[in-house]
């Protein structure tokens, strides 16, 4: 489509906002597929064409590893799918993951000009496309590389962040080399997020196109017990800490160590890492059917409430302390959760873990809440409703609520600072820890966040990285 | 992969196996473990380090038959391998000079028993052993930990090997014969065994420690799966222990949470045994 061809501006603002097809809720609660399709080469170029190229584009000010928004929409609505994920990846490798599991409503299309007449452009699903595109097409370009400067990099923990800085460091010309603590590499793509929100053959294609680069994947590798952080820097010349969320946190209420109480973590893993959910065919097993109560409002509990439905549950609560306006989650991930039938509890609090004598979980009790004043999240403090209390008869209780930073590293580490929460501190901008030639990123950093916050990180500390291996200033 | 070098039957369900895994043999300490996973399909389970030579680069493995993945762990031979292993996990031990210490084992728990045994050894204690096991053909390792101890004790539940009666006997009276002059308890075994252990030796006011051994899936904080209860608080097996202060376990929430999945284990095994064998 030659720019004549597009629509005219005060046109393009009354073309709708073009839908992704996706599984029927009713069937799709009950298997692991991914739920939507993509977008067709033919709604993609429909979808990108509505974009307004604003003079002034805000879009890309939502990003936050700065892709360039308008160039590559532009690229897709003239039906340039090679240039426009040319386009994405000069700023992120990583955009099939990232077109499925960023916020986007709160990130580039919160920001679009679009959105405030009508519906903004659906910048996360063209990303999407857009990859899914190129892998299609069996030809994935890598970026190039620059002649190797001999330096090595160590990145610890193979999600997100780690991914990130393994891949810019390797395009700088470094040897870089991954050290993961599991089996398989991802991280939170690979243990947390579902197969039906994130194929994780789409997280292994990934992966392979680092590999691709250079970079070196060591598994079972746990640093702080394998090896110290003060080891590797015995062989690299920097090294990059993003090692994630870490400990989950439990509610500190009555009878939560009764059998099947899980933490999401827990949950998770087994279904989506040990694909429990294909036991006897693998060998890890994870409890099916019955009453499911999740408790807590974000994406993980949204992933967790919806594991509990493929895995057979005739019901699925979710309970969260504040009202819908608060939940943390993903706008589409709530959207998906009640049309397959979560049944949502808001404004409600767990109290107490009720169980039998063989110490099986039997019920919830819990109690109503209501909205005070705002607390120092900006959010309405949750206040109990006294005598509100009311029981929920349930198998299993998944509790989604957060959590707190993985202390192997620094344990190991004494010279390495932390919060006093047990966060590693780490200049936001630069990644730069208290230890020279340590780097960190991602949720040890920030706590519990987004996939893309993460890469952000990891962005900004490989290019402090670069620098810093090439000037050597601390 | 891990190449299995080394297996061998030492006991009825009870498996030897030396494995190549040169990093972690280089850097365990007694009391620590790994987790590892047979294969593509496998689940990730928690072993003791049993042993290690650093030389050969491998860990020792002693492991009993008790579900599915021990099982075709079991029917694995010499040149086989073993697709992950992680490690090594967990708290060391802590080792000290503390003077006359018992070390009391139970079943397969003499296996890790065995390490923390020789590391004591080193240390200057005094090792005094207590063993136990059902029955004779039960008994593993006894010659190991004779080399380690300086004295050892043995019983059966049904007097067919050492003294009739629980390791619980032995262990008090023990303690009674040296006029309660008994600085340090070490106990690995069954959690019932550890519990009565710990009951034992609470009125002479012994510093007790014991080793769990709870259901694990990545064994590195991240799950949460592993928790119990010490002194009322919730800890994680896999990064606050394995060891713990025997009097302040809450030993039948353990007892409890071991049962979680016996039903899928029981049906992992009956599909596995349908056409398998646990090798003789």
């Amino acid at each position: 489509m030659s720019e004549k061809e597009r629509p005219s501006k005060a046109e393009r603002m009354k073309m709708p906002r073009q839908p992704m097809p996706e599984q029927d809720p009713g069937e799709r609660a009950r298997n692991f597929k991914e739920v939507p399709y993509g977008y067709s080469p033919e709604t993609a170029m429909l979808e990108a064409s509505r974009c307004l190229e604003c003079k002034k584009p805000t879009c890309m000010e939502g990003c936050p590893v700065g892709i360039d928004i308008p160039s590559f929409v532009n690229l897709v609505a003239e039906g340039d799918f090679r240039g426009a994920v040319r386009k994405i990846k000069e700023t992120n490798m990583l955009p099939a993951i990232c077109g499925r599991v960023c916020p986007q409503e709160t990130q580039c299309e919160a920001k679009c000009l679009l959105g405030k007449k009508s519906d903004p452009l659906a910048i996360g699903r063209l990303e999407r496309f857009c990859a899914d595109w190129e892998r299609a097409s069996g030809q994935v370009e890598l970026p190039d590389i620059k002649p190797a400067t001999g330096k090595k990099v160590a990145v610890v923990g193979a999600g997100p962040a780690g991914l990130t800085v393994a891949i810019d460091c390797a395009r700088a010309g470094h040897h870089v080399e991954i050290f993961e603590a599991l089996h398989k590499p991802g991280g939170v793509l690979s243990y947390g997020i579902p197969e039906f929100r994130l194929p994780k053959a789409i997280v292994g294609a990934e992966v392979k196109n680092a590999e691709n680069m250079g970079v070196q994947i060591h598994y079972n590798y746990v640093i702080g017990k394998t090896d110290t952080l003060d080891e590797l820097l015995e062989d690299f010349d920097a090294v990059f800490l993003g090692t994630g969320a870490g400990l989950p946190l439990f509610l500190h209420i009555p009878g939560e160590n009764f059998i099947g109480v899980f933490s999401a973590n827990e949950y998770l893993t087994r279904s989506n890492l040990m694909k429990a959910y294909d036991f006897p065919n693998y060998d890890t097993p994870i409890p099916r059917g019955g009453c499911v109560a999740v408790v807590g409002g974000g994406n993980v509990a949204m992933d967790s409430a919806r594991t509990a439905l493929r895995l057979g549950a005739e019901k699925v609560m979710l309970v969260y302390r504040r009202s819908r306006n608060e939940m943390p989650a993903r706008a589409e991930e709530v959207h998906h959760a009640e049309e397959e039938g979560v049944d949502f509890h808001l404004l409600t609090n767990p109290k107490r873990v009720i169980g039998n004598e063989k110490g099986w979980v039997t019920g919830l009790e819990c109690i109503k809440m209501e909205l005070g004043e705002p607390d120092a999240s900006g959010r309405r403090r949750p206040i109990p409703i006294q005598g509100s209390e009311f029981e929920m008869a349930v198998n299993t209780v998944v509790i989604a609520i957060g959590n707190s930073p993985n202390p192997l590293v620094p344990q190991t580490t004494p010279d390495l600072k932390v919060s006093k929460w047990g966060n590693i501190l780490a200049d936001e901008a630069t990644g730069r820890t208290s230890k020279r030639g340590v780097f960190a990123g991602g949720d040890i950093v920030t706590g519990a966040a987004t996939v893309i916050l993460a890469m952000g990180a990891g962005r900004n500390a490989a290019a402090s990285i670069n620098e810093y291996l090439e000037t050597g200033e601390w | 992969m891990h190449e299995i070098v080394k297996a061998s039957k030492i006991g009825p369900d009870v498996f030897h196996f030396e494995v190549i895994a040169p990093k972690i043999a280089r850097k365990r300490k007694a009391g620590q473990f790994v987790v590892l996973r047979i294969n593509e399909t496998g689940e990730r389970i928690p072993l003791t380090i049993a042993g290690a030579d650093p030389g050969q680069g491998t860990i020792t493995l002693v492991f009993q038959v008790v579900g599915k993945t021990t099982a075709a762990l079991s029917a694995l031979k010499e040149g086989d391998s073993i697709q992950d292993i992680a490690g090594p996990l967990g708290k060391p031990t802590h080792i000290d000079n503390f003077g006359t210490t018992i070390c009391v084992g139970g079943g397969i728990g003499i296996a890790p028993l065995y390490p923390i045994a020789q590391a004591l050894k080193n240390a200057g204690n005094r090792v005094l052993t207590v063993l136990g096991a059902r029955t004779k053909d039960l008994f593993i390792m006894e010659e190991q930990m004779r080399r380690v101890s300086h004295e050892v004790r043995i019983c059966t539940d049904d007097g067919s090997y050492g003294t009739k009666g629980l390791v619980t006997n032995v262990l008090d009276e023990w303690i009674k014969e040296l006029d309660n002059k008994v600085d340090f308890v070490m106990a690995i075994g069954p959690p019932i065994m550890m519990k009565f252990v710990a009951k034992t030796t609470l009125p002479y006011g012994i510093k007790t420690l014991v080793s769990l051994n709870s259901i694990m899936v990545d064994g590195t904080g991240m799950c949460g799966c592993c928790r119990v209860s010490v002194g009322g608080e919730t800890k994680f097996v896999c990064v606050d222990g394995p060891e713990f202060d025997a009097h302040k376990v809450d030993f039948e929430l353990l007892m409890q949470r071991l049962q979680a999945y016996k039903e899928q284990e029981n049906q992992a095994m009956e599909i596995w045994r349908s056409n398998h064998e646990i090798p003789a």
